[in-house]
């Protein structure tokens, strides 16, 4: 998946010299992750560098860039370090065009891996996904496997607006379905691994039904799709997992047709639980499908706690409680 | 050695409150055309003094002194006095309009009209400002419509920003004045970001940052001035040191640095201070620092040395935290008045056509404000659409959006 993020922001570079590349260790380095391995080599200093230690700063500076007309794609090293830009992010860039009425616009992407499952502890596992959903102005996108990063990172570049992508950093090597005991298939040995050549996108706002079931509709997103499908497996139950890929916009329409399909719906995320978007999810399907459930919607997500570090696997919403929520809902 | 004692906090108080003895004694006034002004590629090592001084121009006498006069024609110095008395007859205008309930709020710039009337004289076309709320005469020495201006005020049918914003949060991208947030601080990184840009373009284009002497100490500032030093950014950053933050004086920010100015010397960045109050000095030291930007010099820190003399805005009273005379006291004086009297002095003006421009420049802003009023103020005539409140938030409505402004009816 670090392949096919790379391979989007070269054929946007190439593609548009307006795009460029910047955030902390993303220029010589390459970034931590290894995202930008190259790009520098490849574009030169200018177009792809280090930045200072200032998340306000390089979203500020994006933002400056944005205004002037470029396409700006960063990085912020761990989506838990994201908040000093909350303000940037949510006051400026959100806002931009609404206020200035169109004379000026905000098409950049702010990149961030999320999630947990590495031993990060508090610092280096969160999913602030919910933080952006719930600002007007900005798209959220979170790819769960490398051809959809690739055609998405590439959508969220030519994106006339905002952008915030959140890399599930459990699935840059793999499909892990939270089975932490065991090895996880490299993307090399997995069908979703192979990443079309050259220039694609997959357009924002569009969800993908990533394992057809007939019996409960699970939403989930990034590395919760494999805990789902895995759920689904282990307890025999014929789930049909949505994969959202978009958050906001959301594709209502998929979600929707599916639920009324099967009735019954289990959210599941990995960020914590209150007022998380699994909320929205909730709300939404009782809003447009009451009249078709049988069951009350259910949710799994993490706990309200920080992410911890000895307890990770204790606080990581597993195949076994998204299971546990499955049979509670077909039973209910 | 004895037990220390324990230890105090230390919380800053201004000389005066209300009730005392206005006393800017602490304000070292250096003579007008004392300060030197160096070669615009000068080591910033060697300028640090001017981080302490201030660059004076207009002497007590009218006159045009020392190595930074000269910049402008006289021609162009009766039109920067035009567009301060336009912008104080806006002003009075405006702020009546609020009181009469026309507009929710409004912000004045009294006593600090030559600040961005004479930095805009030093930019070029394409050249773009960051500003905070209180350079509207970027916008009046740029050429702006008055009327537009009021209709943004008024929030009306033909605001150009469709009701969204704030009154006085302009935006014209055509005359270099970028969006104004609200949020504080926030442009000045944003400024740094838009120079950055430029330059990754090969362009020629330079921009402008401002903030006031308050929001200095938000983490915004520190942002700017990192990135402009590491990248030498061709951007001109300006701090507006009008005295006060709402009722905190400038040394809740400033703290123990001498000046505002001086922060940019961690950073390596030529630091100068102004005399915000002179206009040939505020468009010298401009067009000084438009040209380092320009000639790929890089980053400059002006410190506008001026004074609030009214409200912060149309909500706040400072009587309740300064004393009333306090402007009058103010030693660097009224930049309207100051520029009046040099050019009285030098034979290009004089008192009876000075009253005779401010009846024409009045005349002009009640016209304008009546224009602006056929299309309504807040709360009667043409007002922006609820539509309009759906529209724009993306470049495309989502689904979303397009479902609760058909629920809404619109």
């Amino acid at each position: 998946m670090i392949e096919a993020i790379r391979s989007a922001m070269d054929v946007s570079m190439g593609r548009d010299e307006k795009v460029v590349v910047f955030g902390e260790d993303v220029g010589y380095f390459g970034g931590v992750f290894r995202c930008t391995q190259g790009l520098q080599q490849k574009y030169g200093v200018t177009r792809c560098f280090d930045a200072p230690i200032n998340e306000a700063g390089i979203v500020g500076a994006a933002i400056g860039m944005a205004a002037y007309g470029l396409r700006p794609c960063v990085e912020i090293q761990f989506a838990d370090y994201v908040y000093p830009a909350y303000d940037q992010i949510v006051s400026e860039a959100a806002r931009v065009r609404y206020r200035s009425n169109g004379q000026f616009t905000c098409p950049i992407v702010v990149r961030m891996p999320t999630g947990g499952g590495i031993f990060g502890g508090q610092t280096h596992s969160q999913s602030p996904e919910a933080l952006f959903t719930h600002v007007s102005g900005l798209k959220v996108v979170v790819p769960s496997n490398p051809q959809d990063a690739k055609g998405l990172l590439i959508a969220a570049i030519e994106d006339p607006d905002p952008v915030i992508f959140l890399e599930p950093k459990r699935l840059y090597n793999g499909p892990f379905d939270g089975h932490h005991d065991r090895p996880v298939t490299p993307w090399s040995k997995h069908p979703l691994g192979e990443v079309e050549e050259g220039h694609f996108t997959v357009p924002l706002g569009q969800a993908q039904i990533h394992r057809p079931g007939a019996a409960v509709t699970v939403l989930a997103y990034g590395t919760m799709v494999y805990v789902a499908e895995a759920a689904a497996g282990e307890s025999g139950i014929d789930a049909e997992v949505i994969d959202l890929r978009t958050l906001l916009p959301l594709d209502l329409d998929t979600v929707v047709a599916s639920v009324k399909k099967t009735r019954r719906c289990v959210v599941v995320h990995e960020a914590t639980l209150t007022s998380g978007f699994g909320a929205e999810l909730a709300a939404l399907v009782q809003e447009e499908c009451f009249w078709h459930l049988e069951a009350p919607v259910a949710r799994v997500a993490g706990y309200d706690t920080p992410y911890p570090h000895a307890q990770e696997w204790d606080y990581f919403p597993g195949p076994q409680r998204v299971a546990e929520a499955l049979s509670a809902t077909m039973e209910a | 050695m004895s037990e220390p004692e324990p230890l105090r906090l230390h919380v800053p108080e201004p000389e005066v409150r209300p009730g005392d003895e206005p006393d800017f004694s602490h304000v070292q006034i250096p003579k007008a055309g004392s300060v030197p002004r160096p070669e615009i590629d000068v080591d910033p090592r060697e300028i640090r003094d001017l981080a302490y001084s201030i660059i004076r121009v207009l002497n007590r006498q009218g006159e045009a002194v020392g190595p930074w006069a000269g910049t402008l024609t006289e021609e162009e110095l009766r039109d920067g006095l035009r567009h301060m008395m336009t912008l104080r007859a806006f002003d009075a205008r405006m702020q009546n309009a609020q009181r009469q309930g026309k507009t929710s709020f409004y912000m004045q710039h009294m006593g600090e009209e030559a600040v961005s009337c004479a930095f805009r004289r030093a930019l070029e076309p394409g050249d773009m400002n960051f500003p905070t709320y209180r350079q509207a005469g970027l916008l009046i020495a740029g050429g702006y419509p008055m009327v537009e201006m009021m209709n943004q005020i008024f929030s009306n049918e033909a605001d150009p920003l469709k009701g969204r914003q704030l009154p006085i949060m302009y935006s014209s991208k055509e005359h270099g004045f970028f969006s104004i947030s609200g949020n504080l601080a926030t442009q000045f990184i944003q400024a740094v970001g838009w120079a950055m840009a430029s330059a990754i373009s090969r362009d020629t284009r330079i921009a402008a940052g401002w903030i006031g002497d308050g929001s200095t100490a938000e983490s915004d500032f520190h942002a700017a001035l990192v990135f402009a030093s590491t990248y030498r950014a061709p951007v001109v950053l300006n701090i507006v040191n009008n005295q006060w933050a709402i009722s905190t004086y400038q040394g809740i920010a400033r703290g123990g640095s001498g000046t505002f100015a001086a922060r940019g010397h961690g950073f390596g960045i030529p630091s100068l201070r102004v005399d915000g109050n002179d206009y040939l000095a505020v468009h010298a030291v401009a067009k000084w620092a438009v040209e380092r930007a320009r000639r790929n010099l890089g980053p400059t820190l002006i410190e506008h040395v001026t004074y609030r003399v009214g409200a912060h805005s149309s909500s706040d009273d400072p009587s309740a935290y300064r004393p009333k005379t306090e402007s009058d006291a103010w030693p660097l004086g009224d930049p309207v008045i100051r520029l009046k009297n040099h050019l009285i002095r030098i034979g290009a003006w004089s008192d009876e056509r000075h009253t005779q421009a401010e009846a024409e420049i009045m005349d002009g802003v009640v016209a304008a404000q009546r224009e602006a009023e056929k299309h309504g103020t807040l709360h009667s005539g043409g007002k922006p659409s609820t539509r309009d409140m759906f529209e724009g938030v993306y470049a495309t409505m989502p689904p979303h959006l397009r479902r609760q402004r058909q629920k809404a009816g619109v």
